[in-house]
């Protein structure tokens, strides 16, 4: 079994634990399993349902990616809820009083959010760094700041001013703001999508994870931030300044935060604007999905996908009267199974190298070293 | 002093044979073995990293040895936790307290073991027991004292409490004195001799005289108080003294340096006039609560080919002059690398201009353990070649770099794709001490560059300061072993107390000497 094969026992095995926990619910709640999963398996299996899996994925992947970055420092970013939907809000309100060419438009709001999320995560970086404020409660406190700056800003300076409206909302983005749709790259694949249209902010996230990848694995900048989480000891004694890389990567988790919104924002035809019905927990789920890809970039793609498949799998079940809550059991147990089996297969893993390393060693046994002391009273 | 001598055919206390314990990297424990007759106090002495803690801790069932065999007065043992040690009437205290401090004393000492019945506790029960157990023993704290509000001397008598209550009678003691003044000790010292002495009143009911193994490396100490001693050296029970009366404190020295190891001799002198490092007036402030300066005034020169040794006690501003030299702790004063004032250059740029450094503890300040060996020989260097690349890690330069590191300085590793975790200690070294050497420094820092690895990698370790001596390296050597410190180094600075107190000629310096500039007896001498 190749390097590939071996990352996913553990993923598969988890898998499996939490098909069979979710079974258990459902008998326990007086359901047939095979019935649920085979309309689960209905709802998922087709090209629309794929669409519409992979636009329901996106945001979430975003959110994994942000999440995971604070992650490989051991910094918990509970924040980045918080950091997305001020982001989204100062967003669409500044891309709606502007007006300029397509990309450009869209570059713009994409900074802006980028700055707003960065700067909320600042909060937290600079209490951590001056005050020794635990980030975790610290970004928690400030999710709930957010919403209520959120709601307040919505209520008077950011909503839309027409006359009579009783919907809090930003302006609607002109056009130039809006990310087209990627059907007509797939026409010629002759693939169906149904109703569903895949939306325009997939390649953004492409983007995104190809960049945390190179940042990460592959720039100094994310040597010393991948060090400063293994050992922040020897990150500092490598000249690694801890204070800095706290500031640096706590804003740049805020950072990409600050894009979790802009899928529903720059290219969900349902929105185009904050309001109401904007979505409001993405970036909750972050945090499962970057534990369940274990910060890989191509394993918080995976994990972002799974979420979506069961979620719009699990949505249709009412029909058959089956509470479709079973969702959300299944993907609860389904991380909670992969953390155990991601550490079991690591510690099987770290002894394996282990041992292999104490092979490469053909040393002599160091001969044992020769008699004491031979005064009075002692004995060897 | 022996209070049983006159029973030799009661069963030992405790007896441990051919205890090894192996950890990922380390072999704490090689064959070691112990034994303790019961009602006596009883010394472990080593230096640092002999694995006199993993020990006590397999003998306190905090982890289970890989080989050996445990026997409590007599009877064969398998703990799998400290409650099974618990349950057998041993106890330990540790280095470190384990008091919850805002907590009363008597609340620490009962927690997990409440008198009472069902869900009432028995406040008053307690306390008195605890008076009775102070009384007795001399070992009186204020039970309705706050732990915070404790002195250190206070919390270790209630620690020992706390482990006389729940009904230990054999007592374990992790470097007990470290923390204590001489009067404290002395106080400590008595206490437990009438643990030794007096049957223990637990419950109203009477058990056998306390045994207590001590572990130190104050050797004065160990011989004025233990009936017994045990020498451990790299893992391995090297010694056993069952009169301390008929030893000196030399010859447990030289038990616990081994003089027999390969001597780290220096040959012919190499050293040149040229100043490679100046240091005028190096001062780190203390934390606030410490009267005096962590480091004050440090002043000296290194010069090219020469090893200066820095003797001392640990926690005599050692760390802290390494430290501030390397720019990692904040310090003033001046600096001079090669004739360049680095004071205020970031600890990057000090590297990157020609200092090298081994930092006193591998795992914790000079590897991480779960990146790979090629990653780790980049710690340090990663914004230079050919390790760095502009803003990004160049892997191919990194890993051919690493390959040469692997193979100039015997790095014993199936490939530079393991962690580093896999290596064993000594090999882990000599990743360390490759990764600096193979930048060329100029001047290199290195503190306790042998510690806790194997007799090989020692050598080879001393191979490579020699022969970079040789060429031309000036070298700031901060050791704990003195045969290390004479054999290498070409002049020894004492520090005391975070001062620089004596400069010594290591060619006529014997380790008994330096051990008395160390602990401050000769300092009038020298000034």
């Amino acid at each position: 079994m190749g390097r590939f094969g071996r990352a996913l026992i553990a993923p598969v095995a988890a898998a499996a634990a939490a098909i069979i926990i979710s079974s258990i619910a459902l008998l326990l709640s007086g359901n047939n399993p095979f019935t649920a999963f085979n309309e689960m398996w209905k709802n998922v299996n087709s090209a629309e349902s794929i669409v519409l899996i992979i636009n329901r994925s996106v945001p979430y992947y975003v959110s994994g990616v942000a999440v995971a970055i604070g992650f490989k420092m051991n910094l918990f970013n509970i924040g980045a809820n918080g950091q997305y939907i001020l982001a989204a809000l100062v967003a669409a309100w500044a891309g709606a009083q502007v007006s300029l060419p397509a990309p450009i438009h869209v570059t713009f709001i994409l900074l802006v959010a980028m700055l707003v999320g960065a700067a909320w995560a600042s909060i937290a970086a600079i209490l951590k760094v001056t005050r020794n404020v635990n980030e975790v409660i610290s970004t928690i406190m400030l999710n709930f700041i957010a919403t209520g700056l959120v709601a307040f800003l919505l209520a008077e300076q950011f909503r839309e001013q027409v006359t009579g409206s009783l919907v809090a909302q930003t302006e609607t983005l002109p056009p130039s703001a809006r990310l087209p749709t990627l059907d007509r790259l797939f026409e010629w694949t002759g693939l169906d999508f149904g109703n569903a249209d895949l939306l325009g902010f997939l390649p953004f996230a492409i983007a995104l994870g190809i960049g945390y990848h190179l940042l990460l694995n592959r720039s100094r900048f994310g040597f010393e931030l991948r060090l400063s989480g293994a050992n922040p000891e020897a990150a500092r004694s490598s000249g690694v300044n801890p204070n800095a890389m706290i500031m640096k990567t706590i804003i740049l988790s805020g950072a990409v935060a600050g894009l979790i919104g802009m899928h529903s924002l720059l290219a969900d035809p349902q929105f185009f604007k904050y309001g109401d019905q904007f979505p409001r927990l993405l970036g909750f789920t972050g945090i499962s999905l970057a534990l369940l890809g274990r910060n890989h970039p191509a394993g918080i793609a995976a994990a972002a996908f799974v979420w979506g498949t069961i979620e719009r799998g699990t949505q249709p079940l009412s029909r058959i009267g089956i509470p479709p809550e079973i969702g959300v059991i299944m993907q609860g147990s389904f991380l909670l199974s992969a953390i155990i089996a991601y550490e079991v297969v690591k510690r099987r893993n770290d002894a394996a190298a282990a041992s292999a390393a104490s092979k490469a060693i053909h040393e002599p046994p160091p001969s044992s070293p020769p008699g004491q002391a031979d005064a009075a009273g002692v004995r060897t | 002093m022996n209070d049983t001598a006159d029973a030799p055919s009661a069963p030992l206390a405790i007896e441990l044979r051919d205890i090894v314990k192996r950890f990922p990297g380390v072999v704490a424990n090689d064959g070691v073995d112990l034994s303790v007759r019961p009602g006596t106090i009883h010394a472990i002495v080593g230096e640092n990293g002999a694995g006199k803690s993993t020990l006590m801790k397999t003998l306190y069932g905090a982890h289970q040895p890989d080989e050996g065999t445990i026997k409590v007065y007599g009877k064969d043992m398998h703990f799998r936790s400290p409650k099974d040690a618990i349950e057998r009437r041993i106890g330990m205290v540790f280095q470190h307290f384990m008091l919850a401090k805002n907590f009363t004393v008597w609340e620490n000492i009962v927690l997990g073991q409440e008198p009472g019945r069902f869900w009432k506790l028995d406040v008053k029960q307690a306390k008195n027991e605890l008076r009775e157990l102070g009384r007795h023993y001399g070992l009186e704290v204020d039970p309705d004292a706050l732990v915070s509000d404790l002195g250190v001397g206070d919390k270790q008598r209630c620690e020992i409490l706390k482990v006389l209550y729940r009904g230990a009678s054999i007592l374990i003691l992790d470097e007990p004195t470290a923390v204590l003044v001489p009067q404290e000790v002395d106080e400590l010292f008595a206490s437990l001799r009438e643990l030794t002495r007096t049957k223990i009143m637990r419950y109203g009911q009477e058990a056998q005289p306390a045994t207590v193994i001590f572990i130190s490396h104050k050797l004065d100490e160990v011989l004025r108080h233990a009936d017994a001693i045990t020498v451990i050296r790299a893992g391995k029970t090297v010694g056993e003294v069952s009169d301390p009366s008929t030893v000196t404190a030399r010859q447990l020295a030289e038990m616990m340096v081994g003089s027999e190891l390969p001597t780290p001799e220096t040959r012919e002198s190499t050293v040149t006039r040229q100043r490679a490092l100046e240091v005028h007036d190096l001062t780190v402030e203390g934390d606030a609560d410490s009267a005096r300066r962590a480091l004050d005034r440090a002043n000296f020169a290194v010069h090219v080919g020469e090893i200066v040794g820095i003797a001392g006690v640990e926690g005599n501003g050692q760390a802290e002059l390494v430290e501030a030299i390397m720019g990692l702790e904040h310090a003033s004063g001046t600096i001079l690398l090669d004739g360049l004032d680095i004071s205020r250059y970031s600890t990057l740029e000090r590297k990157a201009r020609g200092l090298g450094y081994i930092p006193e503890d591998r795992q914790k300040d000079g590897l991480a353990l779960p990146f790979s060996i090629w990653e780790n020989a980049i710690l340090g260097h990663q914004r230079v070649r050919p390790y760095a690349k502009g803003p990004w890690i160049d892997r191919d330069g990194a890993r051919a770099r690493t390959a040469e590191i692997v193979e100039r300085f015997d790095v014993r590793t199936p490939s530079i794709d393991v962690p580093a975790f896999a290596l064993s200690g000594g090999n882990q070294q000599k990743l360390v001490v490759g990764r600096e050497m193979m930048s060329e420094p100029k001047v290199l820092l290195a503190a306790h560059p042998t510690r806790g690895v194997d007799v090989g990698a020692q050598a080879v370790v001393w191979d490579i300061l020699r022969d970079a001596r040789a060429a031309g390296l000036a070298t700031l050597l901060i050791s704990a072993d003195l045969e290390e410190l004479i054999g290498l180094s070409d002049r020894l600075l004492v520090m005391l107390r975070g001062r620089i107190v004596a400069e010594l000629d290591p060619s006529t310096v014997t380790p008994a000497d330096l051990g008395s500039y160390m602990t401050g007896a000769n300092v009038a001498e020298v000034h």
